[in-house]
């Protein structure tokens, strides 16, 4: 196994082929250090959820994947355990991601493959809905939930499992204002190394100081935020638009 | 709070919505198992049992009616009870001529008919009442109580989770349909099996949506390390009261059937 604490995330020539033929990703490379936030925008169909999903091995393709020092890459179930302990990934949609009866089982769903004893889950729980400002919720069936608290609560049942690093795909799709403002204040709350995949660019420009652009399965640009948010051509280039 | 159309629970602060989902989910079962093994014609227990029943939902806080009405759904099951009105032997009430047969319809069949007709609307009316004062979670943690296997329960849970998810995304799909179905004629419509075509296609979409979510389902239930392993916590413990209403209810229920057996 190669230790390569340095960096949180070490993608090195990343390619991913889905079984229909389609190139999803041509040889990403990315590093990302720990505690660092970093966007990754690009238009419909760049690869961005695609790439997520190597985060913790749900997906594998060709070329090097570690994480939390950690090669994700061809690793064994124990390995892959680990991995997946240490990476929250929040899916686009929380009615994919709350798939338990109630609020509680699904924020337990986590420590409970941890092997955790019963005690350790409930606090866990209670933590991780505390954070998302959700703790009245536990006993509450997802369908009657707002969009805005299915997705806090998707936050949260990541959270429990205490991972290192968070990654979230279109955290803010679908939200009124003010449910986004709130979701971006959590955010900007939690201490984690954060991979935001999204469309939008304003709640790039609050939270990440790191952007990187993919397009077409490829990495084009990777820089800060600000200057990429300037170059109006860049963004236009890729089918994006300045806040 | 958003309650689908599809959700049977109605909240409420009663003693049957306090009652632990374990004792009454096995209540339930060992009522219904009373009213089917009371036998044919023993009025004086199904009248009992109505009454048990009916004053059951009315703690509930539910209104006398509440389960009455909705028990018929089950009654044109109870239909297939309709054969043994003619092929019981006995006295003859009334004949039929079909063709060149003719049926004669005799009273042990008729009170065959009667009896399986009123037990199943009881034993719906237990159900509505189970279903409308327990929430879901909570009965499936009644049925792992019972040792349901866990897959099962597992997979009920599931269901139940994207029964309103899919419902939802049928509903929308018809909208999307009914908002292009206009005519500046205000007729068309154009042919049936045209029209049946569409709703197959509706119908694939959403076996194909649902399909993919599935997919994706999984891969958040792998990510947060699902192994193909159900993993639950372990049940609280019954507290005396509610092991008294349970062992009390299924005394009762117990002689109601004895009764029913030995006395009519």
């Amino acid at each position: 196994m190669v230790e390569t604490d340095a960096h949180e995330v070490l993608i090195e020539n990343l390619t991913f082929r889905y079984p229909d033929g389609h190139v999803a990703l041509q040889g990403v490379s990315l590093q990302v250090a720990r505690g660092e936030r970093i966007a990754l925008v690009g238009p419909n169909g760049a690869g961005k959820s695609t790439l997520m999903l190597h985060l913790n091995g749900i997906l594998h393709g060709d070329g090097k994947v570690c994480v939390a020092g950690l090669d994700v890459s061809g690793a064994s179930d124990g390995v892959l355990r680990r991995v997946r302990a240490a990476v929250g990934l929040v899916f686009q949609n929380p009615d994919d991601q709350l798939f338990s009866p109630t609020v509680f089982d699904d924020v337990a769903f986590g420590p409970l493959y941890m092997e955790l004893p019963p005690d350790e889950v409930h606090q866990r729980v209670a933590r991780a809905l505390a954070w998302v400002g959700m703790e009245a919720y536990a006993r509450r069936v997802s369908h009657h939930l707002s969009t805005g608290e299915k997705k806090r609560i998707a936050i949260a049942t990541v959270l429990s499992m205490d991972p290192r690093l968070l990654a979230l795909d279109e955290p803010s799709a679908g939200l009124d204002p003010r449910a986004r403002r709130s979701l971006i204040e959590l955010l900007s709350t939690l201490p984690q190394t954060l991979i935001i995949s999204t469309h939008d660019l304003r709640l790039v420009q609050e939270l990440c100081p790191r952007t990187a652009i993919l397009d077409t399965g490829r990495l084009v640009v990777d820089g800060s935020t600000e200057g990429i948010l300037a170059d109006e051509a860049l963004l236009r280039a890729h089918g994006l638009e300045r806040p | 709070m958003h309650f689908h159309f599809l959700d049977t629970y109605r909240p409420g602060e009663s003693v049957l919505h306090a009652l632990d989902s374990r004792v009454k989910f096995i209540l339930t079962v060992a009522f219904i198992l009373a009213v089917a093994l009371t036998p044919t014609g023993a009025w004086p227990v199904y009248v009992l049992l109505l009454a048990l029943v009916v004053a059951a939902v009315v703690a509930a806080e539910l209104g006398v009616t509440y389960a009455l009405k909705r028990a018929l759904v089950a009654l044109p099951f109870a239909l297939a009870a309709l054969p043994s009105l003619f092929t019981l032997p006995g006295t003859g009430l009334f004949s039929l001529p079909i063709g060149p047969w003719t049926l004669t319809a005799t009273q042990p069949g008729l009170q065959r008919l009667l009896s399986v007709m009123l037990k199943s609307w009881i034993s719906m009316q237990a159900a509505v009442l189970l279903t409308a004062t327990t929430q879901f979670p909570d009965l499936l943690v009644a049925m792992r109580s019972i040792r349901v296997p866990r897959l099962l329960v597992a997979i009920f849970g599931l269901m139940w989770r994207y029964l309103f998810v899919l419902v939802d995304e049928a509903i929308r799909l018809m909208r999307a349909r009914d908002a292009r179905s206009g005519s500046p004629t205000g007729r068309g419509g154009r042919t049936a099996w045209w029209r049946a075509r569409v709703t197959g296609g509706m119908a694939g979409n959403l076996f194909l949506r649902g399909y993919e979510r599935g997919e994706r389902i999984y891969a958040a239930m792998a990510a947060r390390g699902y192994d193909g392993e159900v993993r639950t916590f372990p049940l609280p413990p019954l507290d005396t009261v509610q092991v008294l209403v349970l062992i009390g209810g299924l005394f009762s229920l117990g002689v109601l059937t004895l009764l029913g057996i030995w006395v009519w």
